[in-house]
């Protein structure tokens, strides 16, 4: 009857998921980020979305922005895992510290004549997009702001005449004068 | 010529790997030649400092390295071949990983300009090693060798131990760079492992072991893997406090079997006293271990009125299975030293008696009977058996997977440390011989017995070979059931006595075999032959297969059915088959 579905079945918790954003501070050296991502494979956690850069050639360091869900005891095990990887020197829970800014960029194409062209376009402008490329049957915007801002705008642009998106993925960074 | 030839410094790569073996104090190595580690082998052939033992499988090499690591506490090192060779280290690596070995693993590679044009014996070692080590390295720039080599020692023996790969292209191999010996800049400055223990924690544990009315201690592979110290402070945190203790596989011999406090090792097939003590404690103190699910059974049953103190060196250990109460991040023996000092200094002793009572009861139960036979060896009276007559010998045990391990687990006492070789985590098959070959090479003049199951045995056969060149007298003690025991067992237990693919029908004669090899076969059917069979098999010094014929079809109890809770164990005495069909039902899914 009740019986977990494996001995390696996790006690039945009805915890609810949560987001969280972590910023993972990492040595940019060959197969950092497979070894990051291979993690989150390999022991079955999510990504929603990941983005990595180097922030600092000097010391070759590189920044890894992650947003995942999980229940709270998953959301830590993923933060201890990531902290026991050799080039890893620090995980920030960015949604834990409750002080932080989350800002996407994507670019969203539009075709479209007549009444929609000038729709979207009134559209854009309310959301503070731009311009950066047009013909005189498309447009592609670049937008700024949070996941549901981004989410948000894309919506409307679908019945208007959306032909593709690209998004970055979300860069996250703590408010104030401190560093991470 | 440039000043650089006169130089000591300035080496091949290859001279460099020797160099760094010789800086990090290793006299042996296992491996197997191969194109692209010629090199090094050719380094290897021109001095005499590091010992090369020539495996017959690479597989077999990590897992002597294994067993050189566990038995000296030092790290194990193996050198294999590009393309096969590495893969073949695949499965020694992981089963390193899971039981936290410290293994360096060199491996050669096709050269630069060739790496990601699908060359000859060319894999994507770094990418397939990744999940299966503690770290990796490609190493593109001899420039750069001696620093990595410096520190896939550093990560493999510092922290949570571990396996490390560094993978090493023939054209590095060959190229003359600087060499420089270990520092401390060689070291990611990422990597620093916690070894102090939080103070205030360390109050809260030693409030709670004060206060304890039904306390337990449970000891892992931790407390082996921190070294002498940690095992010596543990025994007297048992004399101080007087606590019954229990250990899981990876653990034993930190507490010793004949010490008073001592009730057997817990978990899946541990004693009915162990694993009623940790379901009914009020204060678990869990050292080096990481309630792996062998262990704790159904979670959400587990121990469930006990506040829980977690010590352990990896944070990613802490509340991964079960939620404590008290987690205390750092080494076992650093740690075990503080709360000595603390409890000591504000703490007696608490009264116990009536736990000890109730423990005694459970002990009455004799979980671990069997009925012995005149006819037919008992596999538990010959493990029995072979504890009485090696007793006081200067012996270590390896042990391959499955019923046999388990019967030695329960069956063989260990004294101290180290004395234990068994792969756990990962439960490799054909673990056994090459970590007795590991062992003997380490320990060239102690007793080393590897208790076989003759299906496992059969994984890493070739290994004899290896035992005879280097005249290594291992004792291959094979428990012969002529089935794959735990695998029938569960069968029977579990899938209505259809005994698929578990009964070996064409095994080899064990004893030509031997002989075959160049070692000495023995065989026995009869208990009273046995007695007489085990002492000529130690007093033989040469690699020895032992044929130990045992009943067929005896099972391994007690058994926690998997999915159940610590006292819903199945004893021997009530396995009927009424009583076992109701204790499984519905456990097929499990593992």
């Amino acid at each position: 009857m009740n019986q977990p579905a494996s001995a390696y079945f996790i006690e039945e918790r009805h915890d609810p998921n949560e987001t969280h954003t972590l910023a993972v501070l990492v040595q940019n050296e060959p197969g950092v980020l497979a070894r990051v991502i291979g993690l989150f494979s390999g022991r079955g956690y999510n990504i929603e979305s990941l983005t990595v850069s180097e922030t600092e050639a000097q010391k070759h360091l590189s920044r890894i922005t992650i947003v995942t869900t999980g229940t709270p005891m998953v959301i830590a095990q993923i933060k201890h895992q990531l902290d026991r990887m050799i080039p890893v020197y620090q995980v920030v829970d960015m949604t834990e510290t409750r002080r932080s800014i989350e800002r996407e960029l994507a670019m969203v194409k539009v075709r479209g004549q007549g009444e929609h062209r000038v729709e979207s376009l009134r559209l854009a402008d309310a959301f503070r997009a731009r311009v950066i490329d047009a013909t005189t049957e498309s447009f592609v915007f670049e937008i700024t702001g949070n996941t549901d801002k981004i989410n948000q705008f894309i919506d409307l642009m679908r019945p208007l005449g959306l032909v593709e998106v690209s998004r970055t993925g979300v860069a996250a960074i703590g408010r104030g004068p401190e560093g991470m | 010529m440039s000043d650089k030839s006169h130089d000591p410094n300035q080496m091949t790569g290859a001279a460099m790997i020797v160099r760094a073996l010789i800086d990090h104090g290793v006299t042996d190595i296992f491996g197997y030649p191969g194109g692209a580690v010629l090199p090094i082998y050719d380094e290897i052939f021109q001095q005499s400092e590091v010992q090369h033992i020539l495996v017959r499988h690479e597989q077999g090499a990590g897992h002597a390295a294994e067993g050189y690591a566990r038995s000296t506490g030092k790290p194990g090192v193996a050198l294999v071949t590009s393309g096969p060779g590495a893969t073949n280290m695949v499965t020694p690596l992981t089963d390193a990983l899971m039981d936290s070995i410290p293994l360096v693993c060199i491996s050669g590679q096709v050269p630069t300009h060739l790496i990601g044009n699908d060359a000859f014996q060319e894999c994507d070692t770094v990418g397939i090693t990744r999940p299966c080590t503690k770290h990796n390295w490609l190493v593109r720039d001899v420039n750069d060798l001696a620093k990595v080599l410096h520190e896939a020692f550093y990560v493999a023996t510092t922290g949570r131990p571990g396996p490390v790969l560094v993978d090493v292209p023939k054209d590095v191999q060959f190229a003359t760079g600087t060499y420089h010996p270990p520092r401390k800049s060689d070291v990611h400055r990422s990597y620093a492992p916690r070894v102090k223990g939080d103070a205030a924690q360390i109050r809260k544990a030693v409030a709670l072991l004060a206060g304890a009315k039904r306390p337990v201690i449970y000891s892992g592979g931790g407390v082996i893997n921190s070294g002498p110290e940690a095992t010596k402070l543990l025994r007297e945190l048992v004399e101080v406090t007087g606590f019954p203790i229990t250990s899981t596989l990876m653990g034993l011999g930190a507490y010793p079997a004949s010490g008073k406090n001592w009730l057997g090792m817990l978990g899946m097939h541990g004693t009915y006293e162990a694993n009623m003590t940790m379901h009914d404690c009020d204060v678990m103190l869990c050292v080096g271990a990481r309630f792996d699910d062998r262990i704790t059974g159904r979670v959400d049953a587990f121990s469930p009125n006990s506040k829980k103190i977690h010590i352990d060196i990896d944070p990613s250990s802490i509340n991964k299975n079960i939620r404590v109460d008290v987690p205390i991040i750092g080494d076992c023996a650093n740690i075990l030293g503080d709360i000595l000092q603390v409890f000591k200094a504000e703490a007696k002793k608490p009264d116990i008696k009536t736990w000890w009572q109730q423990i005694a009861q459970w002990r009455a139960r004799n979980s671990l009977y069997y009925k012995k036979s005149n006819d037919v060896i008992l596999p538990q009276h010959a493990i029995q058996s072979l504890f009485e007559a090696t007793r006081g010998k200067d012996t270590y045990i390896t042990t391959e997977v499955g019923q046999h391990q388990m019967w030695a687990a329960q069956f063989f006492g260990f004294e101290e440390p180290h004395r234990w070789m068994t792969s756990g985590g990962l439960g490799t098959m054909g673990y056994g011989l090459p970590a007795a070959v590991g062992v003997q090479v380490a320990h060239p003049d102690s007793l080393v017995i590897d208790i076989a199951g003759d299906a496992s045995v059969q994984m890493t056969m070739q290994e004899m070979s290896t035992a005879v060149q280097y005249e290594l007298p291992i004792k291959i003690f094979i428990l012969n059931n002529q089935y794959m025991g735990m695998v029938r067992q569960w069968q029977q237990l579990l899938h209505g006595n259809r005994l698929s693919h578990s009964y070996s029908e064409a095994l080899p004669d064990f004893v030509k075999l031997a002989e075959a090899y160049g070692g000495v076969g023995i065989q026995v059917h009869k208990p009273s032959d046995l007695d007489g069979a085990i002492q000529e098999m130690i007093s033989v010094k040469r690699p020895v297969l032992f044929d130990c014929r045992v009943a067929a079809l005896e099972n391994c109890f007690p058994m926690i059915p998997s999915g159940k809770a610590h006292n819903e164990m199945l004893l021997p005495e009530q396995a009927n088959d009424e009583a076992t069909a109701k204790a499984f039902a519905g456990g097929k899914a499990l593992v």
